[in-house]
């Protein structure tokens, strides 16, 4: 069975959201009391049920190899939080 | 100077622009001229398309003047606006896209307007369609028309509030757990959610994926079944979207329930509703009969895991989904010494706190070491509430239950999030199982505390693609009952 | 290997899908271009947009798969690999986990002295490409000390097949004929331009040595930032060195990614620990399975072009070609092509191979135009061949001709004909030709029969000399020889 816990500051992490300390308690408290209820699933006998893939029966929904209109590029940057000359710009990535 | 024009339903409308005896153009100006007056107190939209409504007015009356007759020619039209609309401000009600201009739209809200819908404004919805009562958005404050100090319902409360205020006839609303249904419950409308994969996801901006429905408000049944068969229909543009052929939904509307039996939700007959609740929705049951519906009791056993189910796969396909919002393309940027402080500050000041709880959650559903007992079990339990319906529906032709655990709360009621997420207890089970379901005013009660009486909203079930029955029987129950027009919206009022 | 240890190799590729547009959009799948010209709302990542797979890039790994010998299974599905990158528009990657495309296959190849080897692949599957990223105020255009990136999008989802091997690979040598062999099967297959300059072709080696003789595999690293095969092999010789001096001196390898500086010649660290990632893999809701009738399997197994090895056979089995001609064939399919017509036409393959590989490749590359480019038709060069065959003319004019038929076309069975380039292979005629020649040459004869035999040559060239180049040359040689006996 899981924990009833979850790591806040771990997940804050993987999903790249600053957390105040306030929050990491705040959300933890609450979401451990959602884990709680959640964790009655455990109680559904599962062992030798699928998992749903898709809630409607469909596959191969493909499309053929056909050009489509592209955006224009001044619509594309107009609303760039920041750009130069044609390109998006970031600040530096540090190297891990 | 109240122009009864806005109060008819589309249909209505539609047949006036068609005949000549109104204009799209008219209409417009009649509802803008409704928006300017009530907005103040209902707070529907977060941004009013005073130029757009023009401009696409102005064509649907060139068009008609050619000979053509659009099925909603006219039609005043809100959309909720986590739904592209090319030029428009189109923002979630998140402070992370506030600004940011859509630069094409939806495919369903482009068939709206190509059967001549004429947009009026981009309605408030809880942020990121996540709420149930449009107070989680970031932008706005939406109230309830039927009282100005509760909520509208959520998340699609501005599409709700606007057509109960008779800022549009019809709004477009998203439903993921009941985002469509509740509101419609709580501002004593019809909401719809169609089949999954039925209406195109192409310009929707993600929430859940395997959850999300684009479906519409309407004050009449009928009304419901022309947007549907404006909006729906296979799209190339959307892997999930069925190709099925669309029969016409507004061409089925019944009459009477003869010859079809309605499933009463044994698990759900448990009293926690409340004695005047319980008695309206008896009441209702009985009107179901009295039309010529067998009564026959079904079972949905897993039903009760429905929430736990929900909140787990929801959150985690959104944790996924709204990773996309890190400030590099487009909208909310926040500065920092390096990418990755860019983004844990951009998000955090984007994003509020439901939104963060969701991500939060979702992504410890996924992660390594959970994704089996979180993930991968609640799609197992999904299998099983799935298949409860299919059981049910062995049995009976459409399932009838509560739309909603409560009418109308007031802002702030439901501060624990826990206590929110109840609100959609009835609705998430169709919503996992990908089934059409709508909810139809059923009756009103005045909440303990309340200064006037509040719809109650009656929730209708059908097996996967049988929007036609669904629909059809609808209007039967509704031309039979006509509660929604027991009380008008209270606009006179000035919100405490 | 080198002495007491053995290498162990495993190769990660991504290929470049060469379809019209990208996997999940209709953007064209163009190399090069302005920036940010080449994007739509799916592969920008943004709000509301929707991916859905091109059939196009869905039969290329199909194809690419059976031509490998791999499984294709009937069921398959689209993961997200979801991780934060400046370069993913969605922050996360459509990829796939569990269930790839295909599974298993291996890639043939030969060693330079003629071994056959083959090194098994784990699998292969389908994915987007991300866009592009230049790090800035650096200096060098690396990451480190970079102070702003630049993001372009246009290679942003373009379609990927990523291919996974086992680590079957023994050496730098063997790795680069790895992927030769590979290259040329995904030309013959024509799903892309597999080219490393240009990033259609980019791969990751990972290497790590053992005593010889052991089974245990020791610690890898994973080597990346390889720009040609030549920096492939370098890379991992470079490697193979430094692991065994470490081992030798009593270290310990640290599993680690590292990059390889062309410059400098060596190896660096990329990361001081390995940060491993949590992906969070799950089956991507916006998409529908994938399945893979064994109807499709069939009807794309047998449009299969006749993949490298099988030409190499051909070339060399059945038309008894040298292994380098037959190399220099496989890495030019045009020029292949072009042979293939030549002795499909009935041209004798060795005497086609010597003008097609010899004479013409020599005036193409002289003259910058390529040989199936060129005015030769393949039709007149197995009537060239025919000719020489039929000794009506000698291998010398043949020469000639071909060089005028690279300026001016033309049948060379016309040329001959109308100017009398025949050669005379009657004996009466040629005689005439060798006596004049040994009365016309007495000091040279006796030196000949004095002992010096190579003046032989010199008499036999004047004998070409005197037919004007149309004598047959074997039989002046035997004619000479006779006489000065």
């Amino acid at each position: 069975m899981p924990a009833d816990s979850i790591d806040v500051r771990y997940v804050a992490q993987l999903a790249r959201i600053a957390l105040t300390d306030e929050e990491v308690e705040r959300f933890g408290a609450q979401l451990g009391n959602l884990l709680e209820h959640v964790n009655a699933l455990a109680e559904l006998d599962t062992d030798s049920v699928p998992a749903t893939a898709q809630v409607i029966e469909s596959h191969d929904a493909v499309r053929a190899d056909v050009e489509r209109p592209c955006l224009d590029r001044e619509v594309v940057l107009a609303q760039a939080p920041q750009r130069q000359g044609g390109f998006f710009r970031v600040p530096r990535i540090i190297a891990e | 100077m109240f122009d009864e024009r806005i109060e008819r339903s589309a249909a209505q409308i539609a047949a006036d622009v068609n005949a000549g005896r109104t204009s799209a153009c008219e209409v417009a100006e009649a509802t803008l001229a409704q928006v300017e007056a009530v907005e103040p107190r209902v707070g529907a939209y977060l941004t009013v398309l005073q130029a757009e409504a023009r401009a696409h007015a102005a064509r649907v009356d060139e068009r008609v003047r050619a000979g053509e007759r659009l099925p909603l020619a006219g039609v005043p039209l809100a959309v909720k606006d986590n739904m592209c609309l090319d030029g428009t401000r189109t923002t979630c009600g998140s402070k992370i896209l506030e600004g940011w201009i859509a630069p094409y739209t939806a495919t369903a809200v482009a068939r709206m307007l190509q059967a001549g819908a004429v947009p009026i404004g981009k309605a408030n919805c809880d942020e990121f369609a996540m709420g149930s009562s449009c107070e989680n958005s970031a932008l706005g404050v939406t109230r309830n028309p039927y009282d100005l100090t509760r909520v509208p319902g959520g998340s699609s409360g501005g599409s709700a509030a606007a057509v109960a205020a008779y800022e549009a006839a019809i709004g477009l609303g998203s439903d993921t757990g009941g985002s469509i249904r509740e509101p419609g419950a709580f501002c004593n409308l019809v909401g719809f959610k169609p089949t999954y994969g039925r209406v195109s996801r192409y310009g929707l901006i993600a929430f859940a994926s395997s959850l999300d429905q684009i479906g519409p408000l309407t004050r009449t049944v009928e009304d419901a079944a022309l947007a549907y068969d404006a909006m729906s229909g296979h799209d190339p543009m959307d892997a999930t979207s069925v190709d099925r052929p669309v029969e016409s939904a507004a061409g089925s509307l019944r009459a009477d329930l003869r010859g079809l039996r309605v499933g009463i939700v044994r698990e759900f007959q448990t009293g926690a509703l409340g004695a005047q609740a319980d008695a309206i929705y008896r009441d209702a049951y009985r009107d179901l009969e009295r039309l010529g519906a067998e009564l026959v009791e079904v079972s949905l056993p897993t039903a009760g895991y429905g929430l736990a189910t929900y909140y787990l796969i929801a959150p985690a396909e959104c944790s996924s989904n709204l990773s996309r919002f890190d400030g590099v393309r487009y909208g909310l940027r926040v500065e920092g010494k390096d990418v990755r402080e860019m983004y844990d500050r951009t998000r955090a000041a984007g994003f509020g706190p439901e939104v963060k709880r969701r991500i939060l959650i979702g992504a410890h559903a996924l992660s390594s070491g959970y994704y089996d007992a979180y993930y991968v079990r609640a799609q197992k339990a999904r299998t099983l509430i799935a298949r409860d319906f299919a059981t049910a529906f062995a049995s009976c032709d459409l399932i009838a239950c509560p739309a909603a655990s409560c009418p109308a709360f007031e802002f702030a009621a439901k501060s624990d999030p826990y206590s929110m997420y109840l609100m959609d207890f009835y609705t998430i089970p169709m919503s996992l199982a990908g089934l059409p379901a709508l909810s139809v005013p059923c009756g009103w009660t005045t909440p303990e505390g309340g200064r006037r009486p509040m719809p109650i909203g009656l929730q209708l079930c059908a097996p996967l693609f049988a929007e036609r029955l669904l629909l059809g029987a609808a209007h039967a129950y509704e031309q039979a009952t006509h509660h929604a027009q027991a009380h008008p919206p209270a606009l006179d009022e000035v919100p405490a | 290997m080198i002495g007491a240890y053995e290498a162990v190799i495993g190769i990660e590729c991504h290929v470049e899908l060469t379809t019209a547009t990208k996997m999940f959009c209709g953007c064209p799948n163009s190399f090069g271009g302005e920036p940010n010209t080449n994007v739509c709302p799916v592969c920008l990542g943004m709000p509301g947009a929707l991916p859905v797979p091109n059939a196009r890039a869905l039969e290329a790994i199909v194809t690419t798969g059976l031509a490998l010998g791999a499984e294709i299974p009937s069921f398959s599905k689209f993961d997200r690999k979801n991780y934060f990158y400046p370069d993913m528009p969605k922050d996360y990657q459509i990829s796939q986990y569990d269930a790839p495309l295909t599974q298993g296959g291996s890639v043939p190849y030969r060693l330079e002295d003629g071994t056959r080897k083959a090194c098994r692949l784990t699998r292969i599957h389908l994915e987007e490409d991300t866009g592009k990223s230049s790090h800035a105020g650096s200096g060098d255009g690396r990451i480190a000390g970079s102070s702003y990136t630049l993001l372009d999008f246009n290679r942003a989802g373009v379609p990927l097949m990523e291919c996974v091997s086992e680590p079957d690979i023994r050496s730098a040598a063997e790795a680069v004929a790895f992927l030769e062999s590979l290259r040329r099967t995904l030309l013959a297959l024509g799903v892309s331009d597999v080219k490393m300059e240009e990033g259609s072709l980019r791969c990751d080696a990972n290497v790590s040595v053992r005593p010889a003789g052991t089974a245990e595999l020791g610690t890898k690293t994973e080597i990346k930032n390889m720009n040609s095969f030549r920096s492939v092999e370098r890379a991992i010789e470079s490697e193979i060195e430094r692991q065994i001096q470490i081992l030798t001196s009593g270290g310990r390898v640290v599993q680690e990614t590292r990059g390889w500086d062309e410059v400098k010649g060596v190896t660096h660290s990329m990361r001081s620990k390995e940060q491993a990632h949590d992906y969070r893999y799950f089956p991507d809701p916006d998409l529908v399975p994938l399945t893979i009738s064994r109807e499709d399997v069939e009807r794309l197994r047998a449009a299969l072009p006749e993949l490298p090895w099988q030409r190499f056979e051909r070339y060399t089995q059945t038309f008894g070609l040298g292994e380098m001609q037959a190399e220099q064939l496989l890495d030019n399919l045009p020029l292949a092509s072009y042979y293939d017509r030549v002795v499909s036409i009935g041209g004798n393959p060795q005497r086609a191979s010597t003008f097609v590989l010899g004479d013409l490749s020599r005036l193409a590359n002289e003259r910058g135009v390529a040989v199936s480019d060129s005015k030769v038709a393949p039709e007149h060069v197995a009537e060239l061949a025919a000719l020489v065959e039929a000794k009506t003319i000698n291998s010398k004019i043949a020469k000639e001709l071909l060089a005028r038929m690279w300026d001016g076309g033309g049948s060379p069975k016309a040329m001959v004909e109308s100017e009398g380039l025949a050669q005379t292979s009657d004996p009466s005629a040629v005689e005439h030709f060798v006596d004049e020649v040994l009365s016309g040459n007495e000091n040279v004869v006796a030196d000949y029969k004095a002992g010096k035999t190579n003046v032989l040559g010199f008499l036999v060239g004047q004998v070409m000399k005197a037919s004007r180049g149309k004598a047959d040359p074997a039989l002046v040689n035997e004619l000479v020889k006779k006489k000065l006996s």
